[in-house]
């Protein structure tokens, strides 16, 4: 069974189509990333999945289910996201407590201290941070709270858009460090969306490079070491991020 | 004293309740730092204290009279003089402040809480729940404030609750409005996108993660109001549609002093004073809250 | 080489907190040629404070002062606000991150290059518009007839980027400032913007300050290196040792860097505690 699977997805805002034709095969367990420049859609896909984006034909299915165009109380246990911003994806006026016990009394789940208290360990953060509010951590803090809120419902698949974009380079390798630790532990499939292809060198298995609303090629991450891709479009964007020296100084 | 101040402002609070007396703390420090906020609050402080201790500060009866010390000026037996039923001006102005005071209290209380929520509502779901909400609205705005309180008097009929019904109905859009516009400025933010994907209902995002946020510009823009809804209920007091005689209400007061305002001028100013240093004390206070409360100012 | 175009000694920028003053750049001193100097540095480093205070740009509260800030035999810090004004953009020139910020959103591309010089130079209207449209054929803009009648949400962020870099180099500086003049675009946009700017230093021998926070861009588009950390030069090298840095900051933001051939299992985590003591 695939974690994630999209088939012929075609997503739209209003008139505007973004994305045309994405198939997709993530497996359990699977790091996937969709890399590609701005506007090439790969956050629209994530979206969808999360039913951020509702307007979109095809299939969608998370672990097995295939999912409506709404969000789904349901899948809050299954599926959670990790957002680029870390100042816009906390509430500016709920404590780091606040924002993780939330979720746990939406869905009724009991014994919360405890659970909090492991939560904040597993992301790296003291317990004095707890009662903290958003203006009161810096930008990596704050990201932390944002995984630890994702993953407080235990789901399986995480849906990463740009999670250290926004960050120092020190901090970002910190955040990496930790999410790759999270899967290892917990055995989640990641679905990450970046423009960083050395992140997807360190994070991602497989991925899936994507222009202009279309996956022109989908490759291992094994790729970026021999610059082993086929389209021309996932070469050039290889070669501008400094990938292969040899092919530093093509147009 | 020190160390309840370091409880206070303590970085890494170890509990809820310190956490929010700590910020409630900060924002109290930063308020009393603004001289006119603290004049604001003293004004108010005293209409308070006036409402609650009347009967042991006023020196004669608010409604009792004295037909033969007529319109006398202020002395030292009658401070702000008398009116023309021989009633003591500074001892009706005191019983008067229990009037003001919850005119006030209930148009705040019943027309912010329900602009706020027409105005969360309507920019949440956006639409057509918001084209109808905010139609209403603009229905309401569009009609001059003491005008349509009149219209809702006279059909309601001559009264204080009626006036404070009529206050109330006319003052909700604007809240709404504010209510609305802040809620567009974040509802497309991904800590509410976030709160969606962890299963949240609607009814609860609006509650707990919209309303916090917009409550403190409407909480503003409500003391800054104040103002208006006092000066309202003494118009419609003046027109003798609000307060019915003999309430000593400030309006109504200075309507009975209009016929004399010639040659017994304290018959009718008293009471504007009066009225005009609690309009200021709730503009100060109203400017102070802005500073501390706007979010926008606080950056994040 | 004979003298330095500029000299910064000892710059101290402050800002005032609750707690009393607190310096974001702490007694910075370097000597530019014409060179290509990098300014390297996380957020909070300093290194945009250092780009604007060599403009005299520290916005109030903030404030700075240094022992020595000469510029082409010019003493920066005796020049009154008008002097700086003539300065700025005739002679220092600023590219900032993002150009949607920078341009002025109601006025054409066209005018606001025509603004741009017009406040250096005095020229008839043809010549400045023969100037203009060289001048963005110069950062490869194919069709600076159409461009120059476009609003600048019309163009992209690599063409605003672009247009920007035109404005500032149009009156002919001496000093090029670009503080994170990439850090918006996209990456195959990045390089294009970046070479741009390398070809026209190199030929209009003009000196460039680039301040960024990419230690690996830096490195590729600059002579000699600064690492700042906490406002304080904590590595100065040519761009070609940078390997060889041998601050444990400097090291540890190195070997932070994700790689395109990845294969360590965790990325080495800079240890604060190491330096931040002093």
């Amino acid at each position: 069974m695939s974690a994630i699977s999209l088939k012929n997805l075609d997503v739209s805002y209003g008139h505007n189509k973004v994305v045309t034709g994405v198939n997709i095969d993530v497996a359990e367990g699977e790091s996937f990333a969709l890399v590609g420049e701005s506007g090439s859609g790969k956050s629209t896909v994530l979206k969808a999945i999360a039913g951020l984006a509702p307007e979109w034909t095809g299939e969608i299915s998370l672990l097995g289910q295939s999912r409506s165009h709404m969000v789904e109380r349901s899948s809050a246990k299954q599926c959670q996201m990790v957002f680029q911003d870390p100042y816009g994806s906390l509430h500016p006026r709920k404590s780091v407590d606040t924002v993780l016990m939330e979720p746990l009394m939406v869905h009724g789940i009991g014994n919360r201290n405890a659970r909090v208290m492991e939560m904040l360990a597993a992301v790296g953060l003291d317990k004095r941070f707890r009662f903290r509010f958003p203006h009161q951590l810096s930008g990596g803090q704050r990201q932390r709270v944002a995984i630890a809120r994702a993953l407080i419902l235990e789901p399986k698949v995480m849906l990463l858009d740009e999670p250290t974009s926004a960050l120092d380079v020190s901090v970002q390798a910190e955040i990496l460090n930790l999410l790759k630790k999270l899967r290892r532990e917990q055995d989640l499939t990641y679905l990450m969306v970046t423009h960083n292809l050395p992140v997807v060198s360190f994070m991602c298995d497989r991925m899936a490079v994507m222009n202009k609303g279309r996956i022109v090629e989908i490759a291992s991450a094994s790729a970026l070491h021999d610059g082993g891709f086929i389209d021309p479009y996932s070469l050039s964007l290889y070669a501008a991020s400094g990938g292969n020296p040899d092919k530093k100084d093509t147009e | 004293m020190s160390t309840a101040k370091e409880w206070l402002l303590d970085q890494s609070p170890s509990s809820k309740l310190q956490a929010s007396m700590g910020s409630s703390y900060r924002m109290m420090r930063q308020l009393v730092r603004n001289p006119l906020a603290v004049i604001g609050i003293l004004i108010l402080l005293i209409l308070v204290l006036a409402a609650i201790f009347a009967p042991i500060i006023a020196p004669h009866s608010p409604m009792g009279q004295n037909l033969g010390a007529r319109l006398l000026p202020p002395s030292t037996e009658y401070w702000m003089g008398t009116d023309e039923l021989g009633r003591d001006i500074f001892s009706r102005i005191i019983y008067g402040a229990r009037i003001t005071l919850v005119i006030v209290t209930l148009v705040a209380v019943i027309s912010a809480p329900l602009g706020l929520l027409i105005g969360a509502i309507s920019g949440y779901f956006g639409g057509w729940t918001d084209k109808v909400l905010m139609g209403i609205t603009d229905v309401f705005l569009s009609m001059p404030k003491l005008i349509l309180a009149l219209a809702f008097v006279a059909a309601l009929g001559p009264g204080i609750e009626n006036a404070i019904i009529a206050i109330a109905i006319t003052s909700w859009p604007a809240y709404a409005r504010i209510s609305r516009a802040e809620t567009l400025t974040f509802r497309n933010s991904e800590f509410i996108s976030a709160m969606r994907l962890l299963g949240a209902s609607h009814a609860r995002i609006i509650t707990r993660h919209i309303l916090p946020l917009c409550t403190s510009s409407v909480i503003v823009r409500v003391t800054l109001d104040m103002a208006g809804i006092i000066l309202t209920a003494a118009g419609l007091g003046f027109l003798g549609l609000g307060a019915q005689p003999p309430l000593p209400e400030w309006g109504a007061m200075i309507s009975r002093g209009r016929t004399f305002i010639l040659d017994q001028w304290w018959v009718a100013t008293m009471p504007g004073f009066a009225i005009i240093l609690v309009s200021l004390g709730f503009c100060f206070l109203g400017d102070g809250l802005r500073d501390v409360l706007d979010p926008k100012q606080r950056g994040s | 080489m004979t003298l330095p175009l500029l000299e910064m000694e000892n710059l101290r920028v402050s800002f005032p907190t609750p707690s009393g003053r607190v310096d974001v750049v702490k007694g910075l001193s370097f000597t530019l040629g014409r060179e290509r100097l990098g300014i390297v540095g996380e957020s909070g480093s300093g290194k945009s404070m250092t780009g604007r205070a060599i403009m005299r740009l520290v916005r109030r509260p903030g404030q700075q002062i240094a022992d020595k800030m000469i510029f082409d035999g010019i003493d920066l810090q005796a020049q009154s606000e008008r002097e700086m004004r003539h300065l700025r953009g005739a002679r220092v020139s600023m590219v900032m991150q993002d150009p949607k910020f920078s341009l002025n959103p109601v006025m054409t591309v066209g005018a606001q290059i025509i603004e741009a010089l017009k406040t250096h130079e005095r020229l008839g209207r043809k010549d400045m518009k023969a100037r203009m449209i060289e001048m963005l054929h110069s950062v490869r803009i194919n069709d600076p007839e159409r461009v120059i009648n476009l609003y600048p949400h019309e163009v992209s962020g690599g063409m605003g980027q672009r247009i920007m870099i035109a404005m500032m180099l149009i009156p002919k500086p001496d000093l090029l400032i670009a503080d994170e003049p990439t850090s918006a675009l996209d990456v195959s946009v990045q390089a294009q913007v970046l070479e741009l700017i390398d070809e026209l230093v190199r030929d209009k021998g003009m000196s460039l300050i680039l301040i960024s926070h990419d230690l690996n861009l830096v490195a590729r588009y600059c002579d000699r290196i600064l690492v700042m950390h906490a406002g304080e030069v904590v590595e100065s090298c040519a761009a070609k040792d940078l390997h060889k840095a041998t601050h444990p900051y400097t090291r540890g933001l190195l070997a932070a860097v994700p790689k395109m051939e990845e294969d360590r299992d965790q990325l080495p985590v800079l240890d604060r505690s190491a330096w931040s003591g002093t």
